[in-house]
């Protein structure tokens, strides 16, 4: 390829990057404009919480109390060279509240709601649904998009809330009744290092724009899939691609901001 | 404000969604209050694209499109909205909720639009379903049904709210020559006995001008014929007669635009 081709061709794509990022960004601006409409018919909302809330909640729960329970080996193996085993708790309960629920119930979110959502919506479209709904002067943003929204901004802080529960339940099951550590010690030093505010907050912000980021890029790949087969086979993938890439960015992100070193 | 004859009025109307090239060229027609008028063509020809044009989901590059003497206008989304609640339409394959059961889809427009308690809206949708031959349906969930049942579920949406203007898009699609006649006697049944307006995109000649009081023929993005019925078999234009009688070629040629065969295939230099 010609050298000139090539500027060409790097131009072209650059565009393209642009304008869709811009057409993301006008998306996202309807969707939080028709919210408030939305919240003034919370049963849609709560009918999409169920859907995707509840139904996530056997996946939740099995790899939260898998990812417990590894965590509390794993601390176990390395705190006991130092003679910290107790601290067992501690540590895996910091991990879990500060990283591990967040970021792993974002991603598991991703896989399984984020996809659901993104076919539903993308086979509606295909099959003409919001279409007719427009056509019937009822605006698909307001009945069916925010309702999502909301539904996954409300879902993912009660899902991150509940993989760290019973990750710690697991943990406990693990250090204490499988290794024996001290069940006060444990119970005890996890009470003395987790800080509401610094860990328990600082997690729940985190779980609130992790379920933004996840529920708007699963939204806006079904609307904007191609009304095919293979179109809304793409979209499913890229949704699990760009929300998984998303949310450990932003964790990057708020992990610098919120727990900096710096006094 | 007096009523016009007309209820929606297109006037040299050109379009296209590419401004490189018009799907519709200086378009001009009439569509009177209580007809049936049918606008037929071949595939691609920019039917449906009319229907969206009067539905305002897509805006003319020029000319004006009335309905009942008020202009589409689809920026003014609370203009259209108001317009789009006088008006009811049949999408090819239904495009029905298939997240709800038949009554649920054909209450839908209902429950969105009026403060009726449900008692009245149970009774207005089974009193749509009946007229659609489909009370007895009405628990069924959407997968369910057959092609033939979803187009008449979707009929009874489309007038659950007793609009002004009904539009068909392709109602004669696929169905076995059965649910033909019925779709075709309830379209003329229902626009006669509600003093709707109807307009009919579709291909089917025989049933559109068995139903139709008017017909506009569309080719290459322009009007290539109008008239009743009878005017339209009656023509000696060569496009009607290729399009009426069906024949595979003439000024719609059946070839896609190629270099000769013998030149592709190297016969020839």
């Amino acid at each position: 390829m010609s050298p000139v081709n090539l500027l060409l061709a790097v131009g072209a794509r650059s565009l393209r990057l642009v304008e869709s990022l811009g057409h993301a960004a006008v998306f996202f601006r309807e969707l939080v404009r028709h919210t408030p409409a939305a919240l003034r018919r919370f049963d849609l909302s709560v009918a999409q919480i169920y859907a995707i809330g509840n139904l996530s909640l056997v996946i939740i729960i099995m790899s939260g109390a898998a990812v417990g329970g590894v965590l509390a080996l794993q601390a176990y193996y390395a705190l006991d060279r130092y003679g910290a085993a107790e601290s067992v708790g501690l540590l895996v309960a910091l991990s879990l509240l500060r990283e591990l629920g967040p970021v792993l119930t974002a991603l598991l979110f991703a896989g399984r709601a984020g996809t659901s959502l993104t076919a539903e919506i993308g086979l509606m479209k295909a099959g003409e649904q919001l279409a007719a709904m427009e056509m019937m002067a009822v605006d698909p943003r307001s009945r069916v998009l925010a309702p999502r929204f909301i539904a996954g901004i409300v879902s993912m802080p009660l899902l991150s809330a509940i993989f760290s529960a019973v990750g710690v339940t697991a943990a406990y099951a693990i250090a204490v009744k499988l290794i024996g550590i001290d069940s006060a010690a444990f119970w005890s030093q996890m009470q003395d290092g987790v800080d509401v505010f610094k860990d328990v907050g600082n997690g729940l912000v985190k779980t609130i724009v992790f379920g933004i980021a996840s529920t708007f890029v699963a939204l806006y790949m079904g609307y904007e899939s191609e009304a095919t087969p293979e179109g809304v086979a793409q979209a499913t993938t890229g949704t699990v691609v760009i929300s998984s890439v998303t949310v450990l960015i932003l964790d990057f992100l708020l992990t610098s901001l919120m727990f900096s070193t710096r006094p | 404000m007096e009523k016009s004859d007309n209820l929606v009025q297109i006037d040299h109307v050109t379009f296209g969604y590419d401004r490189r090239r018009a799907v519709l060229t200086d378009m001009s027609m009439r569509f009177p209050r209580g007809s049936v008028v049918a606008i037929m063509g071949s595939s691609g020809c920019g039917k449906t694209t009319l229907l969206r044009l009067i539905g305002g989901v897509v805006r003319p590059q020029s000319g004006t499109i009335l309905f009942d003497r008020e202009p589409v206008d689809p920026s003014d989304i609370e203009h259209l909205f108001a317009l789009r609640r006088r008006l009811g339409m049949l999408f090819q394959f239904g495009a029905l909720f298939t997240d709800l059961t038949v009554f649920e889809n054909v209450a839908f427009p209902l429950r969105e639009h009026t403060d009726l308690p449900e008692s009245m809206i149970r009774d207005i949708v089974l009193m749509k379903l009946n007229a659609v031959g489909l009370r007895g349906a009405a628990a069924l969930r959407i997968a369910e049904v057959s092609g033939g049942m979803a187009r008449r579920i979707a009929l009874g949406r489309a007038i659950a709210l007793d609009p002004e203007l009904i539009m068909y898009d392709e109602p004669f699609a696929g169905l076995d020559p059965i649910s033909l006649g019925v779709t075709a006697n309830l379209i003329r049944r229902l626009n006669d006995a509600t003093g709707a307006t109807s307009i009919v995109v579709s291909h089917d000649v025989d049933e559109c001008f068995h139903i139709c009081d008017y017909a506009y023929l569309i080719s290459s993005g322009r009007i290539a014929g109008e008239g009743t019925a009878q005017q339209l078999r009656a023509s000696d234009d060569p496009e009607v007669r290729q399009f009426i009688l069906g024949e595979p070629d003439g000024p719609v040629h059946f070839h896609y635009p190629a270099q000769p065969l013998d030149q592709e295939l190297g016969l020839t230099r």
